[in-house]
């Protein structure tokens, strides 16, 4: 028992080190802080200042103020999720591309225990991207809020648990890009699927589900909409979505429908790949 | 240190679909010697390695260090220090990173990975990242990867592969230094004259089967002579009466077991005239090359 401890420490530290002795990690940050703050500071000025004034003209977008806040910073994680993704197939893919496999096998030759250290810290490092994320999400949109005169929301304790949700969310999806490295080994290959099924596929995916009741009741398991089941609150589902059929399952279900997505991900990803030849 | 272990190796076969890479491979490793391990390129060496690491799964057959496979090994890198081919690494982590990410996976300590870096003398260049680093450098990049968990056994692929002459000859000395602690060291390569100086024993392969397993002095076939004479049928005919072995070569008869002497006695008694009697060391790299084959000229 206590070598399974000890090897499972020494795994993750491993693991951990990893991650950080590479420069990927905070170039990605810097990306994922960047677009996060400009988006949600758009939105704020939109909706708080200058959609104000144009209200009265009639087009302009409706959001009631209470869900201002919440719209704006879940902006950290229904626009950034990808960055997470990305990240935890980077970090898998690498190992077969860069052949660090051997090493990481002669040192633990449990392969298991490497993937399951693999899973627990990119979990952690998910969450301190979705940290950082709402640091500028919250950071720019509640100065935009607060200097438009709205409320910005951060005195509520439901707003609180709507961060702790984004950094959930935000850990899983490391999670599943780990889970979607192992399964799909290719470097190339893997960034195409994720950046494809994300930035294209599924919000097409997902408008498609709003034509009908049918189609949406399929459409809330798709891996974004859980997401944003999880976190509660999102810019698609308060606006683009607003016209059609649109169904959202309970926070907890959606977060348990995105760790499943990891984990049928991950345990594929064992069998296929992870368990193969090293040649 | 940890104890020295025999490698021993037993039935040991691994197909690829339809292509047979190692068939039936049995040998042993002894602690206290370099081994070579030889083979023309594709003849199955590193399918054979990573099979006794535990990378590639055998079709048949155990590969073991003193019985237990290396996936069962209690320490892995402190009983077996390994170095594949001089890639597996990311090309933006620094060599001391590198080495330190293993030692933390394998619970070594990091007063180790300097330890080693100074080792193979690469300490200078140990926070460059591992991307800009020659061939050279990775060898020994790779090497001190091997020696991180002071190990009794050593798995080396071809770790002459890439290096200058100075380095070539400093692995040489350091693996017989492995060796005389008491250490089993093996190692690969696809040509028998970059080992030749170093191994004590070797093993051979082609084509996934062993060839050859033993010292490298008994590999020589012995020496063979040499004759010729402008009456070669009546030289050869004698030569065949008088029991050797006769090869008919460009430049004569190639005679086995007859020394020079004999063969002169026998051309004198037979009235043939010789043009030519000389003694030739046909030379263990003959040996090895008509062992292997055709690809052995590679």
């Amino acid at each position: 028992m206590t070598t399974v401890l000890t090897d499972a420490a020494a795994a993750l530290r491993a693991e951990f080190s990893k991650i950080f002795t590479v420069r990927m990690w905070w170039v990605l940050l810097i990306v994922l802080a960047g677009y996060v703050g400009f988006t949600a500071g758009i939105l704020a000025l939109v909706f708080g200042g200058v959609g104000g004034a144009l209200a009265g003209g009639g087009n302009a977008p409706q959001i009631p103020d209470a869900a201002l806040p919440a719209i704006i910073y879940s902006i950290a994680s229904s626009v950034g999720y990808v960055f997470p993704v990305l990240f935890g197939a980077l970090a898998t893919t690498a190992e077969f591309r860069h052949q660090t496999l051997t090493p990481t096998f002669l040192a633990t030759p449990r392969r298991g225990l490497v993937l399951g250290a693999k899973f627990a810290v990119l979990a952690v490092v998910g969450a301190g991207y979705g940290l950082v994320a709402l640091a500028t999400s919250v950071g720019i949109g509640s100065s935009i809020l607060a200097a438009t005169g709205h409320d910005t929301g951060l005195g509520e304790t439901d707003t609180w648990w709507l961060l702790a949700r984004i950094v959930l969310a935000m850990a899983i999806w490391a999670v599943i890009g780990v889970g979607l490295g192992a399964l799909i080994p290719s470097q190339v290959a893997a960034i195409v699927i994720v950046l494809a099924f994300t930035q294209f596929l599924e919000p097409i995916l997902r408008l498609v589900a709003t034509f009908w009741d049918w189609t949406a009741s399929i459409g809330q398991y798709l891996p974004g909409a859980a997401s944003d089941a999880l976190v509660g609150s999102s810019i698609f589902t308060s606006l683009g979505m607003a016209t059609g059929q649109t169904q959202s399952l309970d926070w907890w279900a959606g977060g348990l429908v995105l760790l499943a997505y990891a984990i049928v991900a991950g345990v594929f990803g064992y069998f296929t790949s992870w368990r193969r030849d090293v040649t | 240190m940890s104890t020295s272990t025999t490698i021993e190796i037993t039935g040991l076969g691994k197909s690829f679909g339809p292509v047979r890479a190692v068939d039936d491979l049995t040998f042993s490793v002894r602690p206290g010697q370099v081994t070579g391990f030889l083979g023309p390129n594709g003849a199955g060496k590193t399918t054979t390695l990573r099979m006794l690491l535990g990378l590639v799964r055998p079709t048949e057959g155990t590969a073991t260090f003193g019985g237990t496979e290396y996936r069962n090994l209690k320490d892995p890198l402190a009983t077996v220090g390994t170095a594949l081919e001089a890639s597996s690494f990311h090309p933006g982590r620094s060599a001391r990173n590198h080495l330190r990410v293993y030692a933390r996976a394998a619970g070594i300590g990091m007063k180790r990975v300097d330890a080693v870096l100074a080792q193979v003398g690469i300490a200078a260049f140990a926070d460059r990242r591992v991307g800009g680093y020659s061939l050279g450098m990775r060898q020994r990049l790779g090497l001190a990867f091997a020696l991180l968990g002071d190990p009794g056994v050593l798995v080396l692929d071809e770790p002459v592969n890439g290096l200058d002459p100075e380095g070539i000859k400093w692995i040489r000395s350091f693996l017989g230094q492995l060796a005389a602690e008491g250490r089993t060291v093996l190692v690969s390569s696809h040509l028998l004259s970059e080992v030749q100086q170093s191994v004590d024993r070797v093993i051979i392969i082609s084509h996934g089967s062993l060839v050859y397993e033993g010292g490298l002095a008994e590999l020589e076939s012995g020496p063979r002579v040499l004759a010729d004479s402008p009456d070669r049928a009546a030289l050869e005919s004698a030569l065949l009466a008088a029991g050797a072995e006769v090869e008919t070569t460009a430049g004569g008869l190639a005679v086995l077991g007859l020394t020079r002497e004999q063969v002169g006695s026998v051309a004198l008694s037979a009235g043939a005239a010789l043009s030519l009697l000389a003694t030739e060391n046909s030379g263990i790299e003959q040996a090895f090359l008509e062992l292997v084959g055709e690809g052995g000229s590679l």
